[in-house]
């Protein structure tokens, strides 16, 4: 048996790679093809570009007296000595925790499926859920940038302006969120020795 | 093999088979509250819909119309030596369009505005055929549409953004939040409460007239 991604009808088991859901015409895959090395794939293209996102400044802050450009570290740093800790908590999780632990989980699950490992299936599924849940929300940076490089337009007094390290941080973002979407979270279980 | 198949087919609506792990189960009634768990791997199987079609589609609406608001009115007004600045979300993309950042606009704009308003029209369209139990003309078309553009809706992620950002201009000027804020949380409210039902029970609500 096997049932839709789409419309979850359940249906015979069929091999046939042209098989479509008598109910939603959608195509029909035992598993995600090609899900290991597109995966791997996305993950490493994200690893690559999170490189500049992090050393290339993402917002440029422009006053009478001086000009400040600030990557995702150095804005957190600028949160926490504003007097705002909490935020740069928040930023920190979601543009520095976020994505390491995208990585990291990520990289397990891959090596671990490809090593046919059948150990701690219920953990690692419990992880994949996790890496899905906390997805988007790296994408915060990118919006705060956007939001007050719209507002702060106060021309020479003071501006403020995206740099290219938020576009490589966006880039990063959506490469990882296409990673854990193209990893088939079944393949976890088909190595499973037992029960 | 052929009696087997047309028994397989018979039962299929009673199945539900976990996309986590690939375990079949027989598909049970829930009741109020209740969420159906695969016992092999944790991963969610389907969740009671406490808002009947009806209900769905007067979100929807409401939904709709908070969106135009938000879009529309300021979302936070800044001030300065006399002189304010406002902006709305496309205020955000045109700024990050002309200041060079073409993709990150485009990126912007994709996830906040055309995903969720997709994702609110097209469900409006399938709720309100869905009313009178009938599937709406495009039905697997806009149910597939939904299931593809989901993850890729990211208000509620702006709503924190927006608040990050009016708590980072705090320090430098005056901030006035404008109609735009509260559209935009009552937005993520919606789609908060949204998240929770499954689009995909309208397959087992609506009839199996011509899809």
């Amino acid at each position: 048996m096997m049932s839709c991604h789409v419309c979850r009808l359940v249906t015979a088991y069929s091999d046939d790679p042209r098989a479509h859901c008598p109910r939603c015409h959608s195509a029909l895959h035992v598993r995600k093809q090609g899900s290991i090395s597109r995966s791997w794939a996305l993950l490493l293209a994200a690893a690559m570009f999170y490189i500049p996102a992090n050393v290339f400044p993402i917002m440029r802050t422009q006053s009478l007296s001086s000009k400040d450009d600030n990557t995702i570290l150095s804005g957190i740093f600028e949160l926490w000595r504003a007097g705002s800790p909490g935020l740069a908590v928040i930023v920190f999780t979601a543009s520095i925790v976020v994505p390491m632990l995208k990585f990291i989980i990520m990289g397990i699950l891959l090596v671990s499926v490809q090593r046919s490992s059948g150990l701690v299936t219920k953990q690692r599924a419990r992880l994949y859920r996790f890496v899905e849940l906390i997805g988007y929300w790296s994408m915060l940076d990118v919006f705060v940038v956007a939001i007050l490089s719209a507002l702060v337009h106060f021309q020479i007094l003071s501006r403020v302006e995206p740099l290219p390290g938020v576009v490589y941080f966006g880039v990063v973002v959506v490469l990882t969120m296409l990673s854990a979407m193209s990893f088939d979270p079944r393949l976890i279980w088909d190595n499973r020795k037992s029960q | 093999m052929a009696s087997n198949r047309r028994d397989g087919m018979h039962h299929a609506q009673n199945l539900i088979i976990c996309e986590h792990c690939d375990s079949v189960y027989q598909r049970r009634k829930l009741s109020r509250g209740q969420v159906a768990d695969c016992t092999v791997c944790g991963a969610v199987l389907e969740r009671h819909q406490w808002i009947g079609v009806d209900g769905q589609f007067a979100l929807i609406v409401a939904a709709l119309i908070v969106f135009v608001i938000a879009n529309v009115s300021p979302i936070v007004t800044l001030k300065l030596s006399g002189m304010a600045a406002d902006t709305t979300l496309w205020g955000a993309v045109i700024a990050m369009w002309k200041d060079g950042a073409q993709l990150v606009a485009a990126l912007t704009a994709m996830t906040l505005f055309f995903f969720p308003l997709s994702q609110l029209l097209i469900f409006c369209w399938v709720l309100w055929f869905a009313r009178d139990g009938r599937r709406a003309p495009g039905f697997a078309q806009a149910m597939t549409a939904l299931v593809r553009v989901k993850p890729w809706s990211m208000i509620e992620v702006f709503m924190l953004g927006t608040l990050v950002a009016v708590v980072k201009a705090h320090t430098y000027f005056d901030v006035v939040p404008g109609a735009g804020i509260w559209a935009y949380g009552f937005l993520t409210v919606l789609i908060t409460v949204f998240s929770s039902h499954d689009a995909r029970h309208l397959w087992d609500i609506t009839g199996t007239a011509k899809a």
